[in-house]
């Protein structure tokens, strides 16, 4: 009805200026169960949320695997508009590719519309990159599984902080190279292992190296691949909520992941307009261009749409998988396990 | 008395022999002989490495190719494929074979992915060196490799180890050339810079990768000037390095039209990146190079890197190789059969 309405998007509008982006908690439209005999303010709860989460910020803990090169670093700062992660190739040439896997975690705090976010960006050199490879995805799954345990260590605690500090990955972009043949064995291995302790996101990295019609067949190749294999990348089909969920869901899954992406910090003029991409002798290529690559869609679906469902089924489904054996190994108790050492960089 | 074709001027003048004429008799021989070649290409797959090949010399020469998936390439090793085309142009016959390596680098572990071709390479050079000291010689076929074309992934940032081993391990064995394949997706700074990386690498692990020769003053003019233009490609530091640049290349056997004309090249959505031109990639500079080059690599391989296997060969047996030929020359065919 008309009062109700302008009243609160007069509100809304005093929070988030009109030009930016849409807000992280998404809002139904008003109006649906508009059958009450007068208006009792329920739906002021999603302000309330929307004021704490504001008030609080949120955590969000992103892990980029892939072998050197393949654009990660400059992924990540391209999504989050801001130098989060440090590139490789900035390294002199004393620091060498490590080893061994070794596992960064840089913390940024970012702000954008009064909303704090504290984003840790995970980033994991010496993947894939030694002659021999084998069991090089170990100390990854071990990161994640011990980010699992300290959580629940504080869970099960007596004195138990308000708000447990959440150091659990809730997404893992996989880097695929873009050969345009098919996936390569370490891909699967990964993906096999990881895809049941974490979200995985695959994204096609370095896309501008191919057709249209070389990416078309390529991501028709890679997702035939991962169903014959039985690996569930992020969203998974088991946990679509309701049909919305699903009907949205399938549309990606079936259609637009593997994201091909192109990553960039660099900006040019392209027809009166400033945009960031990649100058080449033959053209432009604009990164936030869905004719040119996917990387809008992997930006919107990461961050604007599906954001909060990434820490979700982290949280619903893979901690309490860990939290449901680890409880099963001890005969049912809590456990108490001696701390874990790790290593964790803040720039806070 | 001049030969039919000769440009040759015979002066009757006191004093003239006309052995001058030999370099045109040697030319008509070898014309007529025609040329055989071996060209390896080796690296990762996904690489363009076949798109290249067909790309240099005009041909398909992988008409039925079968590319496996991911868990296929799990239980493969290390394959030798030798494909020949018989190539004419202008009366000259070139024999050209190319030995493919799929399956190199593609499994976990890479360990041992350049045995098989190591094992190729000097089964090749045994068989030469078996057939140079039999009785009869007038129908040696050449079938060492002259040259290999080494894939560089451009989606790095230089070498990865497993080049680095490859390199060290096959440098005194085969001419090797670096290439970054896909150059199309790199900008030119990141072409100069990863270029600069490769060497500085390929230098610090003292790599010898195989080397234009400087023109002699007897060349033609022309030879002359494609080796000062290709040698222009360098900065002055690499110049002074006196190293190759491993050549940025892009291959296609799709026609586009682009101003009217219909050339060879890749479609994006944001332009279209010719083959052949020399501002968008060095492919030209790489056909140029093979080609004018196919003498030389033929000699390098045959006076440095076959003369120090057979060395090798015969220091290790302290006998000439006839006394063995006799026990070698099933175990040979074994692995030929093998390796077919």
């Amino acid at each position: 009805a008309g009062p109700v309405d302008s009243k609160t998007e007069a509100a809304m509008s005093e929070l988030v200026p009109e030009s930016r982006q849409k807000p992280v908690v998404p809002m139904k439209p008003m109006g649906i169960n508009a059958n009450l005999l007068g208006y009792i303010g329920i739906d002021t709860i999603i302000e309330q949320m929307r004021k704490k989460t504001m008030k609080t910020g949120f955590d969000f803990n992103i892990m980029v695997v892939g072998q050197s090169g393949l654009g990660k670093s400059t992924l990540v700062n391209t999504l989050f508009k801001s130098q989060v992660s440090r590139k490789s190739s900035g390294w002199n040439r004393e620091e060498k590719i490590p080893k061994t896997v070794e596992i960064k975690a840089i913390g940024h705090v970012i702000e954008e519309g009064g909303v704090k976010m504290k984003l840790t960006v995970i980033d994991t050199p010496g993947f894939g990159d030694q002659i021999n490879n084998e069991n090089c995805w170990e100390p990854i799954e071990k990161y994640i599984n011990e980010q699992y345990e300290k959580f629940l260590k504080e869970e099960v605690n007596i004195a138990r902080k308000k708000r447990i500090p959440d150091t659990r990955v809730h997404c893992c972009l996989y880097f695929i190279s873009p050969t345009g043949h098919s996936l390569r064995p370490l891909d699967l291995e990964f993906m096999k292992h990881l895809s049941k302790v974490v979200n995985i996101i695959p994204v096609i990295a370095k896309a501008d190296t191919m057709t249209l019609e070389e990416k078309t067949e390529f991501k028709q190749r890679v997702r035939k691949e991962l169903e014959v294999n039985g690996i569930e990348f992020y969203p998974q089909k088991e946990f679509d909520e309701d049909l919305e969920d699903k009907t949205e869901n399938d549309k990606i899954r079936q259609e637009s992941m593997p994201f091909a992406v192109v990553g960039s910090d660099k900006e040019y003029q392209v027809n009166g307009k400033r945009v960031l991409g990649r100058k080449t002798p033959w053209g432009i290529i604009e990164v936030e261009n869905l004719t040119h690559c996917e990387f809008a869609l992997l930006r919107d679906f990461v961050i604007r749409t599906h954001l909060q469902d990434l820490k979700e089924v982290t949280h619903n489904i893979h901690y309490e998988t860990y939290r449901a054996k680890r409880l099963n190994d001890n005969g049912g108790l809590p456990p108490m396990t001696v701390e874990t050492e790790e290593n964790h960089e803040s720039n806070l | 008395m001049s030969q039919s074709g000769e440009k040759v001027k015979f002066s009757d003048s006191a004093g003239y022999v006309g052995f001058a004429n030999l370099p045109n008799q040697v030319h008509r021989k070898s014309v007529k002989k025609g040329f055989e070649f071996t060209l390896m290409v080796v690296g990762e797959s996904g690489l363009g490495k076949s798109t290249l090949i067909n790309s240099l010399f005009l041909t398909d020469l992988y008409p039925e190719r079968y590319i496996p998936g991911a868990a296929e390439k799990i239980e493969r090793t290390v394959q030798i494929e030798a494909s020949t085309v018989e190539i004419e142009e202008r009366g000259v016959k070139l024999r050209l074979t190319v030995v493919d390596t799929p399956g190199y680098g593609d499994a976990i572990n890479s360990q041992d992915c350049f045995k098989t071709i190591i094992q190729y390479i000097d089964n090749q050079f045994e068989r030469y060196l078996h057939d140079e000291s039999g009785l009869n010689r007038r129908h040696i076929i050449d079938n060492r490799v002259h040259c290999c074309f080494y894939f560089i992934s451009p989606f790095g940032h230089g070498l990865k180890p497993l080049d680095v081993e490859f390199m060290k391990a096959l440098h005194g064995k085969v001419n090797i050339v670096p290439v970054i394949a896909k150059a199309d997706t790199l900008t030119l700074k990141e072409r100069e810079r990863l270029k600069r990386r490769i060497l500085d690498e390929i230098s610090e692990h003292g790599i010898r990768i195989y080397q234009l020769p400087d023109a002699d003053s007897d060349e033609d003019e022309e030879f002359k000037e494609q080796t000062r233009v290709l040698k222009a490609s360098f900065t002055p530091h690499l110049l002074f390095l006196l190293h190759y640049i491993p050549f940025a290349v892009i291959g296609s056997n799709q026609l586009i039209e682009v101003k009217g004309k219909k050339i060879r090249g890749r479609l994006y959505p944001w332009g279209v990146v010719e083959v052949e031109n020399p501002e968008h990639n060095d492919f030209l500079k790489l056909r140029t190079m093979l080609v004018t080059h196919m003498q030389d690599l033929q000699e390098v391989t045959q006076d440095l890197h076959y003369e120090n296997f057979r060395s090798e060969r015969l220091k290790r047996t302290g006998k000439p190789v006839e006394e063995e030929v006799v026990d070698k020359d099933r175990i040979l065919q074994q692995k030929e059969a093998e390796v077919r």
